[in-house]
């Protein structure tokens, strides 16, 4: 029996796997095609346009671009495989090299604004599910039109506007005073726990008022659509015949309310926090703009105002690979946590 | 009078209606009644109404010349003659915001108009073949679903060059898998029905069944799908016109205005707070009128 089960589940992880595979290299044929589309010459911009045919063409056999399509296919995969997503324009450093340099500033963000949208979401969705109708249940609803509803880079502003510009409560845009840059070796690439390595309170302090802002934005957004989901979830729960039960048997309602029904919301709970952290990747890179925030948002957008192919094709497949592996968490959690999806 | 009107009531409401078009209209009748029970959809109905009216009447309703600039009125705060002030260069902001709404019923209705008709054709074709064709579509949709859609939208900018079309091209192709998964679950259940078989038998190619019978039927939670995501279009347009890879200067976009005003934070604050609050509202409306709109057209959902 068990091992009919764990051959199961390797059987449901290989399918899952063979899937998560094709569908990055799917992912790989798109950004392969969309650097072929780009009007953009590459080999004019490694020659110059005043080089002479010959030259030209020496560049564009170096280049590999006389190859048929599905050999230069074959060898973009070799070299993505290995790690090596080009060199940036731009930097004029490796661009997988870049992305490992800017990553850590997005982690710290999107990772406090998930906690953020956790601690505050989850609690309030359960809420709004056991007091259906109330004021309560009034205002996530209302939080979670608006998070669908307001654009991030403006709320962004006006959050920089009005606490920074007229209130003076919080640090201005960047990840640290101007002060204090470049003074704690990056060890994790995280500022708040660098600061901490290095026994820099003041710095540590310092970073944390600059995140503050930003991270409570993305939170609000994660916030917005965990208190949905959420709350939906638990509805599901709480009309379920073992609440009921527990009911009846006389456990205490703050038991039968986030003991019973909230335990078993856990697996698709940690789903959707999956995604919201995907989400909050996606916003990372409006509110990296925002707030100057050195992170791989800002050096996309950068790189897609500076028309720096490389870098803008490596940043999508690293962010894409991500929510790859976050999809693939997600199904495999349920595949395997959940006994009926067996 | 007040006869007539009851009489028109019981023709509509009417249990045993004697033609399909009676039927026909008598649901929708029903359906506006429904509707229009939801205080706030018809709130988000009328904004998005009085948007269209704004959007045609634009050179009526402006007091000024939208992208003509006048450095002598630059940074002029809210008055009587600028109602929402002007910006750094002297132009009539409300006037700007007036012919901005324009650029968004432009956008939102050309994504619409592109990626719905996409993702149905992918999706009924995927659900009524099965498969071979089924995998392989379904396949090219999760790829494209695997995307966070920005950052795809901006990888599609990014090779097409900024620019209001191109940015309407590149929100369409991160658009249409959602639309297709929805066809796709929606023919499934469709396919093995009786009628669909008897239409079969009389020797109907998929052709014929799948445009004649499965679409129709795939419109009403596909409208829903898209009312719901006009809002998610909004914000994405503006966002590209914000990051500057939408709709280029002069062009009185609003994102690009909010992302204009960002250098004078500092004192001006209708700058950014004007556009900004435009997109929010006609986003909110959205948002509002397709949820009323997923209430009435979608009953099996539970009324929350």
């Amino acid at each position: 029996m068990s091992k009919e089960r764990l051959l199961n589940h390797l059987y449901a992880l290989g399918r899952l796997l063979a899937v998560v595979l094709t569908t990055f290299l799917g992912l790989l044929l798109v950004t392969f095609l969309i650097g072929r589309v780009v009007p953009i010459d590459p080999v004019l911009a490694v020659v110059g346009d005043k080089a002479s045919p010959e030259v030209y063409e020496r560049a564009r056999i170096a280049m590999g671009l006389h190859l048929p399509l599905w050999k230069q296919f074959f060898i973009y995969l070799q070299n993505v495989l290995s790690g090596n997503l080009g060199t940036s324009v731009l930097t004029a450093r490796p661009v997988l090299e870049d992305i490992l340099r800017v990553f850590p500033a997005t982690i710290e963000l999107a990772v406090t604004g998930t906690f953020l949208g956790v601690i505050i979401g989850v609690p309030l969705g359960v809420l709004s599910a056991v007091y259906r109708g109330s004021i309560i249940d009034h205002i996530t609803r209302v939080i979670g039109l608006f998070g669908y509803s307001l654009p991030i880079f403006w709320l962004g502003l006006m959050g920089l506007m009005i606490l920074y510009a007229n209130l003076d409560l919080l640090p201005g845009p960047g990840r640290v005073d101007m002060f204090y840059e470049d003074i704690v070796t990056p060890v994790t690439g995280l500022m708040l726990v660098d600061s901490l390595l290095a026994k820099e309170y003041d710095i540590f302090k310092n970073a944390l008022s600059h995140l503050i802002l930003p991270a409570s934005l993305l939170g609000y957004y994660s916030m917005a659509y965990l208190s949905r989901m959420t709350r939906s979830f638990m509805i599901e729960q709480l009309r379920q015949e073992y609440i009921i039960t527990a009911r009846v048997k006389g456990v205490a309602e703050w038991k039968v309310v986030w003991g019973h029904a909230l335990g078993n919301c856990a697996i698709p709970l940690i789903t959707v926090i999956a995604l919201s952290f995907g989400g909050l990747l996606e916003g990372s890179v409006l509110t990296e703009t925002v707030f100057a925030w050195p992170g791989l948002g800002l050096y996309l957008t950068n790189s897609l105002l500076n028309a720096d192919m490389n870098s803008v094709l490596g940043s999508t497949i690293v962010v894409g690979a991500i929510f790859l592996s976050i999809n693939l968490f997600s199904d495999f959690l349920y595949k395997v946590m959940d006994p009926r999806a067996r | 009078m007040l006869l007539l009107r009851n009489q028109w009531k019981t023709w509509l409401l009417t249990d045993t209606p004697q033609s399909s078009s009676q039927a026909y209209v008598g649901r929708i009748y029903i359906g506006i009644l429904e509707f229009s029970k939801n205080h706030l959809a018809v709130l988000g109905l009328a904004i998005i109404l009085s948007l269209i009216l704004v959007a045609i009447f634009a050179p009526w309703i402006a007091p000024y010349d939208p992208v003509e600039t006048n450095l002598a009125n630059r940074l002029q705060p809210l008055s009587g003659k600028h109602f929402f002030g002007t910006d750094e260069v002297g132009r009539d902001i409300f006037s700007r915001i007036i012919h901005g709404s324009r650029l968004t019923l432009y956008v939102i209705g050309l994504v619409a108009i592109i990626a719905a008709p996409v993702g149905i054709i992918v999706g009924t074709v995927s659900g009524y073949f099965g498969g071979i064709v089924d995998t392989v579509l379904m396949r090219i949709t999760d790829i494209f679903l695997a995307f966070p859609k920005l950052i795809l939208a901006l990888a599609f900018v990014a090779a097409l060059g900024p620019g209001i079309e191109n940015a309407i091209i590149a929100i369409s192709i991160t658009s249409w898998p959602p639309y297709a998964r929805i066809a796709r679950a929606e023919t499934l259940t469709i396919r093995g029905r009786d009628f669909i078989n008897a239409i079969k038998l009389q020797g109907a190619n998929p052709l014929r069944i799948i445009a004649g019978h499965i679409m129709p039927l795939c419109m009403s939670s596909l409208i829903i799908r898209v009312t719901l995501d006009m809002a998610g279009i909004i914000l994405t347009a503006a966002g590209l016109g914000f990051l500057g890879l939408g709709a280029q200067p002069p062009s009185p976009e609003w994102g690009a205005m909010t992302s204009a005003g960002r250098a004078f934070i500092l004192d001006h604050w209708w700058l950014i707070t004007m556009p900004g609050s435009a997109i929010f509202i006609v986003s909110l409306a959205f948002n509002l009128f397709g949820d009323g709109l997923r209430e009435v057209l979608d009953p099996k959902r539970e009324q929350a």
